[in-house]
């Protein structure tokens, strides 16, 4: 009968209308700034520079400053000065790094572009998505010291990413230091050769000498 | 100067004669008597009008504010949401803050509008919508002007807010504000017809016009517990149905709001409207709407008769609120309920179902009447036949209503 239908959902409203005041679990709505939902490993909006030990972030940067992800990102919002002098990186070798190092969070388009080209690993995509700011030109445009975070909290935001990437810089730091000690060794043994060469040299040369010259005819008898 | 109407009204409590009036009862019109005597005598008229104005504006104005923040709690709870709770405690502060945010806006007007036009639409509409309530009884003695046309005068104001609606999208001076104003124009006067219909047996029967003596013939109960309020009668149920769903659309209520339907028309002929203009059209829409269902009220569900004999010490005024609270209440309950239709749908729904019941209604209640008047058998013979003539007709138009138009068939939509 005509009418029936508006009753049978007049009954359906009446009964979301009751239980939404006796069952909580009907209602959908997430009281935001109070109440908020984990956010997804997956999810990124803007870069950060991983920096080894939270204590002395500057001095710890994993960036060298190879200007890479600088060339690389399509709206052109990173900008990057290399430093003058080296200083030792946390492993201790002298590198060259970040005087200044600025992104322009207004201009970035969150590509992740910047992080997949990063040779070093040091730069990441963040999770922070509360960043209104007062004023666009200043407050978005983050500086080294605002984008430099500890490498715990990348583990923090993005647990297996990070353990995948620690054992990586490891395997590859290791792999680095074998190499370097096997060229030690290997220079080492160069070395020795050439010590060894050096002092059978005299020898041998006193030998070679007459024997090259031996061949030689003289010019006139 | 002073009409019979005026000068009983005029007239000290004490010459009325009231069954047992209680204090409550009096208390607003004491009140109002008190403040009239502060003036002088040949002042007295005007100052007893304004504070009745005055009293109409406050009291309804606050009851718009509330009605917002209400609908929306309700509709936010009717689909498992929790609506507005941000400002003040519960959010019941929010509509003060929406009357700021609107206040404070750019008020934009088209360079090519007729300004003085587009001025007055939501002046007029507003002022239109407020006059209504200047008839209805909301209590024994608070009437703000007891006419003898009162019903005639109610819907004189109550249809001049149609052309208010089509001045906004005349002078807007923009094509689709006035398609949208014909539209809406289409909607109204379709649907003030089952709304008049419904109203002339209720008159017919009452014998009057005043909004007042309307009530005073719902009064007495049977036993004491069930009222003779004209909704407890077969065709006083059917009119009064018939009543709510032309009231939706006089009102451009859910389900009928196609013509400012937010989502499909940009407010159709509000579109060049902003800030506390707009505002204006909605407060007149609120006012609108509580004025209709406070004639509903009236006219069938006994004004502010209480609902049994044993429940009058409650004062009048309270009844009439509560059952105007109930009326809007059911309102909110189908705008979060049913769909909007679509323009042809509402056509078909006043001229092929909703005139024709009323037309129907109306035989009803000349038989319902006269079967009265004969007594004995007729009397009880009356409940039968009456109760058929208004469900039969309405199986069988409703049967109509929908005839060949089946569930569509998308060809190309999976």
């Amino acid at each position: 009968m005509l009418g029936s239908g508006i009753l049978k959902g007049l009954a359906v409203t009446a009964k979301n209308f009751v239980g939404s005041y006796r069952s909580p679990e009907r209602m959908v709505t997430v009281e935001y700034p109070e109440q908020r939902l984990p956010i997804p490993e997956a999810y990124r909006n803007f870069p950060f520079l991983v920096t080894e030990n939270a204590e002395d972030p500057m001095g710890t940067l994993r960036c060298v400053a190879c200007q890479i992800c600088e060339k690389e990102c399509p709206p052109q919002c990173i900008y990057i000065e290399k430093s003058k002098d080296k200083k030792p990186d946390a492993t201790g070798k002298m590198q060259i790094y970040p005087a200044v190092f600025e992104i322009d969070t207004s201009v970035c388009m969150s590509c992740q572009i910047c992080v997949e080209v990063c040779p070093f690993d040091a730069i990441k995509m963040d999770q922070v998505f509360e960043i209104a700011a007062g004023d666009r030109f200043t407050d978005l445009l983050l500086k080294r010291e605002q984008l430099a975070k500890p490498n715990s909290y990348f583990h923090q935001i993005r647990p297996t990413e990070a353990e995948e990437v620690d054992t990586r810089l490891a395997a590859e730091r290791k792999a680095a230091e074998e190499k370097a000690k096997a060229a030690a060794a290997a220079a080492a043994a160069k070395a020795a050769a050439a010590k060894a060469a050096a002092t059978a040299a005299p020898t041998t040369k006193t030998a070679d000498a007459p024997s090259a010259d031996a061949p030689k005819p003289p010019p006139a008898a | 100067m002073t009409s019979p109407a005026l000068s009983l009204f005029n007239a000290p409590f004490a010459a009325l004669a009231i069954p047992g009036p209680t204090f409550l009862e009096r208390a607003p019109l004491e009140l109002r008597d008190w403040f009239v005597h502060l003036f002088p005598a040949p002042a007295q008229w005007l100052v007893h009008h304004l504070i009745t104005i005055v009293a109409v504006l406050a009291v309804f104005g606050l009851f718009f504010a509330f009605l917002t923040i209400a609908e929306r709690k309700l509709l936010g709870r009717l689909q498992n949401r929790l609506g507005p709770n941000r400002t003040g405690p519960f959010g019941f502060m929010q509509p003060f803050a929406d009357a700021i945010k609107a206040l404070t806006k750019e008020d934009v007007v088209p360079a090519a509008a007729d300004k003085l036009l587009h001025f007055l639409a939501p002046v007029i509409v507003c002022s239109f919508a407020l006059m209504t309530f200047a008839v209805l009884p909301f209590g024994r003695h608070l009437i703000p002007l007891e006419l003898d046309a009162a019903v005639l005068y109610f819907f004189a104001a109550g249809a001049a807010t149609e052309l208010a609606i089509f001045m906004a999208g005349w002078s807007s001076r923009n094509k689709y504000s006035l398609l949208a104003a014909m539209r809406a124009l289409a909607q109204l006067i379709s649907y003030e017809l089952p709304l008049l219909l419904t109203v002339v047996p209720v008159v017919m029967l009452t014998g009057t016009l005043s909004t007042q003596n309307i009530v005073l013939a719902q009064g007495g109960w049977w036993h004491g517990v069930i009222p003779h309020w004209h909704v407890f009668t077969p065709w006083g149920f059917a009119g009064f149905l018939i009543f709510l769903v032309a009231a939706l659309a006089e009102t451009n209520r859910s389900p009928f709001d196609s013509p400012e339907a937010e989502s499909e028309l940009i407010a159709g002929h509000l579109t060049e409207y902003s800030g506390f203009k707009y505002a204006l059209f909605f407060m007149a829409e609120y006012f609108g709407m509580t004025a209709l269902c406070g004639l509903g009220v009236t006219l069938f569900l006994g004004g502010w008769q209480a609902p049994s004999v044993y429940l009058q010490f409650i004062p009048s005024y309270v009844w009439f609120g509560l059952k105007l609270i109930a009326m809007i209440l059911l309102l909110i309950w189908i705008r979060g309920t049913l769909l909007r239709l679509r323009i042809d749908q509402l056509m078909r729904l006043s001229w092929k179902l909703l005139v024709p019941l009323a037309l129907i209604n109306l035989l009803n209640a000349a038989f319902w009447f006269q079967a009265g008047e004969l007594g004995g058998a007729f009397a009880i013979a009356r409940w039968p036949v009456s109760i058929g003539l208004a469900v039969l007709p309405f199986i069988a138009f409703g049967r109509r209503l929908g005839r060949g138009l089946g569930p569509r068939t998308y060809r190309y939509a999976p």
